[in-house]
């Protein structure tokens, strides 16, 4: 294949920034064409590179070129194209087109409205960056860059406080992983050497580096991974990601960014199978994030952060199925969900840009006045309820599956049981957002614009279809479309069933409870009240990371900053002060012995006079005389003993 | 075209335009400041050419000049650059021209201003080029006086108490200094104080002796970088300074710290300093974590800065103390970077003090919405410190901490969490200053002048231009720095 096809997909995002940034708002749409078209392009592009690499999986491009010479070492730059990152190419652009249209409509009138397209192309050049690097350090580069588009657009709304700390926090806490992710780029590459994927696969298979680096290198990236993904224990900074636009948190807090910890893993996975304490850390780590995550979905009312739990949990599958080995069930769920939770989002925008609250118990009843918005909304949510024939249906039950054949019972329960849960919120929200009586504010509630609605319907289409790949006959299964190592194709039907089974329960104890109300929510609430609390407040781990962590850091740096200023300045200042009494006591045994026999009168006034002078302009110059009469005389020491 | 001499027509043209100022009515403040910067611009372009005369794939001293000078004690008048001075001369000549622009602000003893300005440039120009110790010595010491006064004439309410401090300090810094010198002089046989032929008889020199004068010149380089726990003098400096005196405190007067060790220490003491090593890199990690977090601990922001930069040179510690090729070019790219960062920073420090007088950071809030340009340029300026890739800080710390990795792990690994505590207080800073709702006091604020965007412009070019492509500065110090880690082997 040709190498400038990729390169193209990668740069008109990057030209598409600088031209927003400097001279956007004389183009039309006040610059958000530039993105737009810019971006058709990457998709068009995008698809070509993938249907190449369909038809001949050997068009792989490998390409470095050195970025920094060393001698010894170097530092590249480079691409790799293969079936993986061609699919995540598609997905990127086409979730990245679909929302730069969709916030045609949604960011409308928004006075940054051309800063808002600029940070966009930034983000999706930073994402299309990642998926496409041959090296980790390369890697790091732009998942940092990410992280910095996640910051600027989470914050976009930076007058309201909750949106300036929310993306601090944002990327403050992926900052944490990130030193762990360098840690182990460090250990990786003082070892062998070089950042690239192929070399470092290639040497850690053979057995050729020792298996503490490989633990401290893939720990680290693992930890890197923990932070972007919003995993267990680094997850608390993609709920308050809430604050910003809802596009962008379709875009890069559902759809892709987040996703970018388990592209990660799921790269390496090489070096990670060659430690497999580490593979279980990272099947737990995944397995907790998604079934904890699922309980705290349960007990919220705002729309966006019962999204944003849930995508936690989405996650954690994904990840769990890293830590199984089945990389391609896990990208495969990436995709699914890219396109299912990309929807909700948007959906949810749908709804929050039409009623202006995000409380889902100011909603209620609102199918009827936006029909289509409820309805790619149902089909967003039975996908990722894992209901069949819709796509999350397939991915799910692959990544379960992997876990029941890995061995990992207790794992596959709590993905049961987060299966159920998953069913149960989500129709928790539709039940109480678009059933039921209608509340004021969805009595005005009107359909949003075409601009809106046509990206939902694409998404909502591609949630429906994109699992189909997976059914025998029908398609050729995600492991070969991703290029993975094919694991024999089969079907496990008391997998797939227990799981239809418990999509089936989820969805009817929500429609039980929030449609047809056999059972009071409140007293379930007051029953298990100090369950419901805990749920409800997130297991308050914010309060303990505030009280255990943030707090202690700020003392501590206060402490530090007064220890400055007594002890460390104290002393300075100490061996100032005893200089000035040396010349203030030089002084007057001066005056009292040259000078005894003076006037009276004036006395008092010269003495207060000299001591000052001598102070104030002749401190230096004695200084500088007696530290060259010490000098001298260290020197002539010296001379004599050596 | 070669221009003969060309090292000494540049450290000097300032100290014409010294001379032509004398005579300058001193009420002319509008051709004495033109006339300045005029100067300082030269002496820039005169840098361009620098680099042209310079050839990039040789590792020794070039565009030489040398003279005896003192016969009597063999002291030479010797000038010259390489790779490992000619970054920071050059960035010593762009800081000088852009700080001389930044300081059209100041109203009062303007000639005086100046001229002692001009004074500080031939100054710092000078320890860059200088290659005999005395002469290196005289420059480095002609850049504390104008300082001193700069600072306690000019600078804020506490200004004649950060004055002294400073300058005493530094003094007793230089002064243990020359007994090093002193001390190199008379063992080397024959006397000499040329640097070069010192290095050639490191060898001669016990390991004892080494680890004394080591001891000497790192008291003087340490004040000056500043290390833990040397550093005290900076902040109170700083805050006192007016903003391109800071500019240039920061920019170039710590690197002088740096580049004494590389130039000095190292090459002419190597036994000493790989005896120190892992004292040096256990003091670049004090540097890093205790200056981010004393910096978090900040509510005026010039205070603020300051701390970070004794942060920031914890890198160059670090590269220099790991004694590899990518440390040692991580840490003369870090002073580099830290130059123009941190100088974009001062200079943005003095934007707001101008226009609010005051630097409490509490004291702001909502911002971005009153000063756009302001708030962008902070943000991307924020982000180039606190080691965004893509932007110039990045590379040199990451250069750093891979050069240092291979040697000093653990201490790695302690130091790198600076990169978190950094991230939190220059973000902490943004979103106190510019975030949240607008402010009724500062709502009339004017955004950016056309002046103070010509100053910062050049700085964030450089800034994105090393984070993206770093080989433009590395291939020049390269082959310097590899002969100098070849030296400590």
């Amino acid at each position: 294949m040709n190498p400038v096809l990729p390169v193209l997909i990668f740069a008109l995002p990057v030209l598409s920034f600088g031209i927003t940034v400097l001279i956007g708002r004389y183009f039309p749409l006040k610059g958000a064409s530039v993105g737009i078209l810019g971006l058709v392009v990457s998709f068009i592009l995008s698809c070509v590179v993938f249907y190449q690499l369909q038809v001949d999986p050997t068009r792989t491009i490998d390409l470095s070129v050195t970025w920094l010479d060393f001698g010894e070492y170097t530092i590249d730059l480079g691409i790799l194209i293969d079936r993986f990152a061609a699919v995540m190419l598609v997905v990127v652009t086409l979730v990245s087109l679909c929302v730069h249209i969709y916030s045609l409509g949604y960011m409308k009138g928004d006075r940054r409205f051309t800063t808002y397209y600029a940070y966009l192309s930034l983000f999706t050049m930073s994402m299309l960056g990642i998926v496409i690097s041959n090296n980790l350090f390369q890697l790091f580069v732009f998942w940092e860059l990410v992280g910095v588009s996640s910051y600027l657009l989470i914050g976009f709304w930076f007058e309201r406080k909750p949106a300036a700390m929310a993306g601090m926090k944002a990327f403050v806490v992926c900052r944490i992983g990130d030193f762990g992710f360098l840690i182990g780029i460090l250990s990786l590459f003082v070892a062998t050497g070089t950042f690239s994927f192929g070399a470092l696969f290639g040497l850690s298979q053979a057995g050729a580096i020792s298996s503490a680096v490989l633990v401290v290198g893939a720990l680290g990236i693992f930890f890197g991974a923990v932070g972007k993904s919003a995993q267990l224990p680094l997850y608390v900074w993609l709920p308050d990601a809430m604050e910003g636009p809802t596009p962008v948190s379709a875009l890069i807090h559902a759809a892709t960014m987040v996703a970018a910890g388990v592209y990660l893993v799921a790269r390496t996975l090489p070096i990670f199978s060659t430690v497999p304490q580490i593979m279980e850390v990272v099947a737990w780590v995944g397995g907790l994030t998604a079934l904890f995550s699922a309980t705290i979905a349960v007990a919220q009312v705002d729309i966006k952060r019962i999204l944003a739990y849930s995508t936690i949990s989405q996650l954690g599958y994904m990840m769990l199925a890293c830590g199984v080995g089945a990389g391609a069930s896990a990208i495969f769920h990436l995709s699914t969900h890219a396109f299912f939770k990309a929807l909700l989002f948007l959906g949810a925008g749908s709804v929050i840009h039409s009623l202006h609250t995000n409380d889902i118990r100011e909603m209620g009843g609102l199918f009827s006045n936006m029909k289509t918005t409820a309805t790619v909304f149902i089909i967003g949510a039975l996908s990722l309820a894992g209901f069949p024939p819709f796509s999350g249906f397939f991915s799910k039950d692959e990544i379960m599956v992997s876990v029941l054949e890995s061995g990992h019972v207790w794992l596959y329960w709590i993905v049961v049981f987060t299966a159920f849960l998953t069913a149960f919120y989500i129709f928790r929200l539709i039940f109480i957002a678009f059933f039921g009586e209608q509340s004021e504010r969805s009595k005005h509630a009107e359909e949003s614009p075409k601009v809106m609605t046509v990206p939902m319907v694409v998404l909502a289409v591609l949630s429906v279809v994109a699992g189909w790949i997976a059914i025998p006959g029908v398609g050729p299964g995600f492991a070969e479309i991703g290029g993975f190592e094919l694991h024999h194709l089969h079907i496990n039907w008391s997998a797939m069933g227990t799981s239809f089974l418990v999509v089936l329960m989820g969805i009817g104890v929500a429609w039980a409870i929030y449609s047809r109300r056999f059972v009071e929510s409140r007293s379930i609430y007051n029953t298990f009240k100090p369950i419901s609390k805990l749920l409800e407040n997130k297991w308050y781990v914010d309060e303990i990371y505030n009280f255990f962590i943030v707090q202690p850091v700020i003392f501590f740096s206060r402490l530090l900053f007064a220890f400055d200023m007594v002890i460390v300045d104290g002393a300075v200042n100490l061996a100032g002060w005893l200089g000035v009494r040396l010349s203030k006591f030089e002084g007057e045994f001066d005056l009292a012995v040259v000078d005894g026999a003076v006037n009276g009168t004036a006395w008092t006034a010269r003495t207060f006079g000299r001591a000052v002078r001598r102070i104030q302009t002749g401190l230096i110059q004695e200084y500088v005389i007696v530290a060259s009469v010490a000098i001298l005389a260290l020197i002539i020491i010296g001379y004599y003993l050596m | 075209m070669n221009i003969p001499h060309l090292l000494s027509i540049i450290v000097f043209t300032p100290v014409v335009g010294i001379i032509v100022l004398l005579f300058v009515d001193g009420k002319k403040h509008k051709f004495i400041r033109w006339f300045s910067a005029i100067i300082t611009l030269i002496v820039l372009i005169l840098s361009f050419f620098v680099f042209k005369q310079f050839n990039f794939s040789e590792s020794g001293v070039q565009l030489v000049e040398k003279g005896m000078w003192i016969p009597q004690f063999n002291i030479k008048y010797f000038l010259g650059v390489d790779g490992l001075s000619l970054p920071l001369f050059f960035l010593t000549a762009l800081l000088s021209f852009l700080a001389c622009v930044g300081s059209f602000g100041i109203k009062e003893r303007v000639k005086e201003y100046f001229i002692l300005y001009l004074l500080l440039v031939t100054g710092m120009l000078g320890v860059f080029v200088a290659l005999d110790m005395v002469i290196f010595y005289i420059f480095w010491e002609v850049v504390l006086v104008p300082m001193y006064f700069l600072i306690g004439i000019w600078g804020g309410p506490k200004r004649e108490y950060a004055a002294i401090k400073f300058f005493l300090y530094t003094l007793f810094g230089s002064v243990v200094m020359l007994l090093g010198i002193l001390a190199l002089y008379f063992t080397s046989n024959p006397h000499t104080f040329d640097m070069m032929e010192i290095i050639a008889q490191r060898a001669t020199f016990t390991r004892n002796f080494q680890i004394i004068v080591w001891l000497a010149m790192f008291i003087g380089f340490a004040i000056k970088v500043p290390i833990f726990p040397f550093h005290t003098w900076l902040p109170d400096a700083h805050v006192e300074a007016p903003t391109p005196i800071s500019v240039l405190l920061a920019g170039i007067l710590l690197k002088m710290g740096g580049y004494g060790f590389l130039r000095l220490s190292f090459p002419m003491l190597p036994e000493a300093s790989k005896y120190f090593a892992t004292f040096f890199a256990i003091l670049g990690f004090i540097n890093i974590v205790y200056g981010a977090l004393v910096a978090m601990a900040q509510k005026d922001l010039k205070k603020l800065i300051a701390y970070s930069s004794v942060s920031h040179m914890g890198y160059v510690l670090l590269g220099f103390a790991s004694m590899t090729q990518m440390g040692y070019i991580g840490g003369v790219l870090q002073m580099f970077n830290h130059g123009i960062i941190t100088g974009a920073l001062f200079l943005l420090v003095g934007v707001i003090y101008d226009r609010a007088h005051t630097r409490d950071i509490y004291a702001f809030g909502g911002l971005g919405k009153t000063m756009p340009v302001y708030f962008g340029i902070m943000t991307f300026s924020c982000f180039a410190s606190l080691g965004l890739p893509g932007l110039a800080g990045f590379v040199s710390e990451f250069l750093c901490l891979i050069g240092a990795f291979s040697v000093f792990k653990v201490i790695v690994i302690a130091s790198a969490s600076g990169m978190i505590i950094t991230a939190a207080y220059f973000l902490w800073t943004l979103q106190r200053m510019f975030m949240g709702s607008e402010n009724e006091r500062w709502k009339d604020l004017p955004d950016m002048s056309g002046r103070e965007l010509f100053t910062l412009i050049p700085l964030m070019i450089l800034m994105l231009l090393i984070g993206v492509y770093p080989k433009i500065i590395v291939q020049v110090m390269k082959p310097t720095l590899n002969y100098l880690v070849g030296l400590m082997y």
